[in-house]
């Protein structure tokens, strides 16, 4: 049996008590909202806090504010149901409830908060297992140990940045407000992101995420597709995050495409956004963007599936939201509309061949 | 003589903490680092509730908080204060069984039985929510709880033939899905 190891439970009644809480707690001090990731970290003793200050009862962070024109600001402790229900954001910001339903599932999106997915630690099949499993290895350097598995010789944790919210957030622009006892500051997601799988977070541990504001919406445009192994409940092994503003004519004026759960922080794939603006959508552009996203993506064998073939269905993922912005015809179904990833198909026939 | 080490014989502090449980209220003690799931079985005695994979990911302990199916092995106790649970053990009335619960028995929809508490909780929210589903928002909504015997089918035809009975419907299971049947 899993059994959590002992800790200090704190229930602050607003955001200041919760700052001055983590502030006193010091480095083992963490924040737990929903407890969907740091729990299951704790119970395999990957996270072991001696104080865990629980957010769930502050209604502060769970508010949505502002107006889609200027702007909407979502409370970082709402849920990723409430994020996915929400008539409001399914409207103005389709990509976001889109990507909050395909996290995890149901019953973890009740309670998972949309700020735990932004801030979710990175994953890794040597890191993610219970003590003894890791002990059985000698730990890797992301907990108790020196060398790192997937890459024996590197110097850094190559641990994989598995959020589904996370690469849209960078795509679209948004920003988050971090709040301490020192003062606040507003981040762009893109920003809160480090390369490195034990640094993950440009954030510091006595911050607290509490707002995501999204954009304006003005007239941009954003998808996000996710591979997985089964069509209910995964994590990302690839995950495609576009932002597109068309001009009337159908030329790409601004496009960000952004690669999650292949790096230990989301991936801009500069060479793919390069090779379509000033350009209209077409098959012949569609296809050079997504042979551009061949290169960037470097996945390393520390999750689910081959890399060769994760590498490849970047390529494939690329153009398939480029073709949905653009109003082309995808040719092959849809993954999560259709209820099964067309991998071995795909793969097989060579869409890019 | 070498001295003899002492030993520390007091038990870990317990919070105390009060909240509904199946509609009645309950006061319990417990260690603080305990989860719902934990308090569940081994403090109130309600074994219906099941412990699975306990890392989030089989839904074998789901149970209702504040009408909200959720995973009990990932929500602690303390943080459950006021709240109302509603665990397998508060869905019959008296002697008379959830329409769910028939419709699993009479269906086969139960092999093992270990992961049924969280599939009929979580298919009495979607009922509740969705009187009358499709197989499609069945599966959606079921998607977090496993079953490793059933193969699933048998726990959809369950569920819309609860749902059909609840809306007042006739409805009788398909004579292919009751076991015996030439």
């Amino acid at each position: 049996m899993l059994r959590l190891p002992k800790f200090r439970y704190l229930q602050p009644k607003s955001v200041a008590e919760a700052v001055r809480m983590v502030s006193d707690g010091g480095p083992d001090a963490l924040f737990v909202a929903g407890g969907t990731d740091l729990y299951p970290n704790m119970k395999r003793r990957q996270q072991v806090p001696k104080v865990v200050i629980g957010l769930a009862q502050l209604k502060q962070l769970r508010t949505t504010k502002g107006k889609p024109a200027q702007g909407m600001v979502l409370g970082a402790g709402l849920t990723l149901t409430e994020v996915a229900e929400d008539r409001r954001i399914q409207h103005a910001y389709p990509v976001v409830s889109k990507a909050a339903e395909l996290i995890s599932t149901p019953l973890l999106r009740n309670m998972g908060s949309i700020g735990g997915n932004l801030l979710l630690d990175t994953r890794c099949n040597y890191y993610d297992q219970n003590y003894e499993w890791r002990k059985g290895i000698n730990f890797c350097m992301k907990k108790d140990g020196q060398i790192c598995w997937v890459a024996p010789s590197s110097p850094r944790c190559w641990a994989v940045q598995s959020s589904d919210s996370a690469p849209v957030m960078v795509a679209i622009g948004a920003q988050v407000k971090l709040i301490s006892s020192s003062g606040e500051r507003l981040l762009p997601v893109a920003e809160l992101y480090n390369d490195d799988g034990i640094h993950h977070l440009n954030k510091r541990p006595d911050e607290l995420l509490t707002e995501i504001h999204l954009p304006p919406t003005n007239g941009w445009r954003a998808t996000y597709w996710k591979l997985r192994r089964r069509g209910s409940f995964d994590f990302p092994v690839l995950g495609v995050a576009t932002c597109l503003r068309l001009t009337g004519d159908g030329t790409v004026e601004h496009a960000k495409i952004v690669l999650g759960g292949i790096g230990s922080c989301p991936i801009e794939a500069t060479l793919s956004e390069k090779a379509i603006i000033g350009k209209r959508l077409t098959e012949e552009t569609v296809h050079d963007a997504a042979e551009a996203a061949y290169s960037p993506v470097k996945p390393l064998d520390n999750t689910d599936f081959a890399t060769y073939w994760r590498k490849h269905m970047a390529r494939y993922y690329v153009a398939c939201t480029l073709r949905e912005l653009g109003g082309l015809p995808q040719g092959l179904p849809h993954p999560e509309t259709e209820n099964s990833v067309p991998a071995l198909r795909v793969f097989s026939s060579g869409p890019f061949s | 003589m070498k001295p003899t080490k002492k030993r520390d014989n007091r038990k870990p502090a317990k919070v105390q903490i009060c909240l509904r449980v199946n509609g009645e209220p309950v006061e319990v003690a417990f260690a603080p680092h305990k989860t719902l799931l934990e308090v569940l079985r081994e403090d109130l005695a309600l074994t219906g509730t099941k412990h699975g994979c306990e890392l989030g990911e089989c839904g074998c302990c789901a149970v209702l908080v504040d009408g909200r199916p959720v995973l009990s092995c990932l929500a602690l106790g303390v943080a459950l204060e006021g709240h109302e649970v509603t665990t397998v053990e508060g869905m019959a009335e008296g002697a008379k069984l959830h329409p769910l619960q028939e419709a699993f028995a009479e269906l086969g929809a139960a092999q093992c039985g270990y992961c049924t508490p969280g599939f009929l909780l979580t298919a009495k929210v979607l009922l509740e929510e969705t009187p009358q589903p499709s197989r499609e928002q069945i599966k959606k909504a079921l998607a977090g709880n496993i079953c490793r015997c059933t193969g699933y089918i048998k726990i959809f035809e369950a569920v819309e033939l609860a749902a059909a009975r609840m809306a007042g419907k006739p409805a009788e299971p398909s004579k292919e899905s009751i076991y015996g049947w030439r």
